[in-house]
């Protein structure tokens, strides 16, 4: 029985070696940065805005490519962040200038550009090239270590995840630095005003970086599945905490567990990496909501007939 | 004496239909003023366009003499407590530390003296032995007390509150009235959006009577008289007209 436990343990690291470490890492290092804006999303009631955006490039990325003829063009990221930036705008325009409102013009915006997209790859691109629907819904981080290498010290690191860890340091910095106009904003946007902050330029400044991480993160995990990634670790986060800056530690511990979680699941049942990951995040955020130490269903089960002093 | 605030033909409009005509005021510093108006009379579209949260169409504010841009840090906004969501995951000394961020700067980090500040602030209100609660956990009187020391820890000179009476226990109230009292004592200037109109004459010493356009503005013997509140509630309200004959045999 033990002897089976630890055989699955160590499986992975048998098969891949090396590889597993990777995979964790590449898989950790694209959940980190969306976990930390996807987490600010959440407060500000935006989730749905982060789907929006990650469909959304998706047109921005065909139609780089059909200039380019290059997947790793650094153009698709222009491409795909302008996409993702018209989406916001488009919502906005549709929200400012007609009855309908927001949710609805977020559903417009995003499926019509996303539809756009897959009738631009079909119809101008043909079916022989090397932008495939399947990668694009669902990633192909399983592949990371077929991928192409860099020589880091000595070290061969698979280049996306070079790439990865470079978006994942800047999302710290802009966190970091902008923490406390995120932070106010977020939570009264009317004080915020009052101080001369500038709502439409953090807002566009947040949309603009969501779109940045999105597009870096959607050929490992897709465009659906990105989406998974904004929201399940702040989400789940949310539910332990109530201070922001714990919320955010716990959304990066969140983004690591999954990463974990998900290498395992991959060479347990040679599942996709991408889905993987996404479901041991989904049974973490199922953990925090019935073990959540503020609010979990298990606490205050537990505490149920204690009343609290209301003062 | 400069005033404190004065705005000229301020209009404000929404989708193109305006719902503020050509408001002109002038407050004297160290006034307490209630704006008072029915539903939809643009009571807190007034200081939100003072505070420029919302555009003004035309018109201009000045505050302390001078455009509200040169002189923000010295004007303090409550919004409504409504206006916020509650479940954030902030503490009651997060939210007072708010007030200091004004004269931060967008990256200075609050030090020593601001948390001093913001202690002071909640001690006023009596919040303080609340500091590390999650804003969440607290009444609704509670909650508007932790904006109210937000707004003593801007330290500001003119203050622009929304509805601070709304959805509050009596003790609340009390205690509101008292700091407001206080604030306009060390010379403050304070203006109160307020929804009911009996205590409004007890509460300020101004008045601005709004429905759209400023029917009237002056101290509150002036301007609390039956006419002028039938004519800012339009005589829909009976009950409100009977307030407003008591006021008048008053």
């Amino acid at each position: 029985m033990m002897e089976t436990l630890i055989e699955y343990i160590t499986r992975p690291w048998d098969i891949l070696g090396w590889g597993a470490l990777w995979l964790i890492l590449m898989a950790f290092l694209v959940a980190l940065p969306c976990g930390q804006v996807g987490s600010f999303l959440i407060l500000r009631r935006m989730a749905l805005t982060g789907d929006a955006i990650s469909h959304s490039v998706f047109p921005g990325v065909v139609i780089a490519f059909m200039f380019t003829g290059d997947l790793g063009s650094p153009w698709l990221i222009v491409g795909a962040g302008l996409a993702g930036l018209a989406s916001t705008v488009i919502i906005e325009l549709i929200h400012k200038w007609t009855r309908v409102k927001q949710d609805a013009a977020t559903g417009i915006s995003f499926t019509a550009l996303f539809a756009l997209g897959v009738v631009l790859m079909e119809v101008m691109l043909g079916q022989n090239v090397d932008l495939d629907l399947e990668c694009v819904l669902h990633g192909r981080l399983g592949l990371l270590l077929e991928a192409d290498t860099m020589d880091l010290l000595g070290l061969l690191v698979p280049s996306p995840v070079v790439v990865m860890a470079g978006v994942s340091a800047c999302t710290l910095l802009l966190v970091t630095v902008f923490y406390r106009v995120l932070m106010l904003s977020s939570f009264d946007a009317g004080l915020a005003a009052s101080y001369g902050y500038k709502p439409a330029l953090i807002h566009y400044g947040l949309m603009f970086t969501v779109s940045f991480i999105v597009v870096a993160a959607f050929q490992a995990v897709g465009a659906i599945l990105v989406i998974a990634l904004l929201i399940l670790p702040g989400a789940s986060a949310y539910l332990c905490t109530h201070r922001l800056k714990i919320m955010l530690v716990l959304a990066a511990v969140h983004a690591l567990l999954s990463a974990i979680g998900g290498m395992y699941l991959h060479v347990w049942f040679d599942s996709n990496m991408s889905a993987s990951v996404v479901v041991s995040g989904g049974v973490l955020f199922v953990l925090a909501w019935l073990l959540g130490p503020v609010d979990g269903v298990l606490w205050r089960w537990m505490k149920d007939d204690l009343v609290e002093d209301p003062n | 004496m400069v005033p404190a605030l004065e705005t000229h033909d301020l209009t404000v409009s929404y989708h193109k239909r305006p719902v503020l005509y050509g408001v002109d005021v002038e407050i004297p510093q160290g006034s307490l003023v209630g704006i008072v108006g029915p539903n939809g009379a643009g009571k807190s579209t007034l200081i939100k366009s003072i505070m420029g949260v919302v555009p003004s169409a035309g018109g201009w504010v000045k505050v302390f003499g001078k455009p509200l841009k040169e002189n923000l840090h010295r004007v303090g906004y409550v919004p409504q407590r409504e206006s916020v969501d509650w479940d954030f995951p902030v503490t009651v000394m997060d939210v007072a530390l708010m007030g200091t961020y004004g004269k931060l700067g967008l990256f200075g980090r609050p030090g020593k003296k601001e948390r001093l500040r913001a202690s002071e602030a909640l001690d006023k209100v009596g919040m303080l032995p609340y500091s590390n609660r999650q804003i969440g956990n607290l009444s609704g009187g509670q909650q508007q007390r932790v904006f109210l020391a937000r707004a003593l820890a801007q330290d500001s000179d003119l203050y622009l509150m929304d509805e601070p009476f709304v959805g509050v226990d009596a003790a609340t109230e009390a205690a509101i009235v008292t700091l407001l009292q206080e604030m306009r004592k060390s010379g403050k200037t304070v203006l109160v959006v307020h929804h009911d109109l009996q205590s409004a004459s007890e509460y300020f010493d101004r008045l601005i009577l709004l429905n759209m356009r400023l029917v009237a503005y002056g101290k509150v013997e002036d301007v609390y008289n039956n006419e002028l509140l039938q004519k800012t509630y339009g005589g829909r309200l009976t009950i409100l007209s009977e307030v407003a004959d008591q006021a008048a045999k008053m």
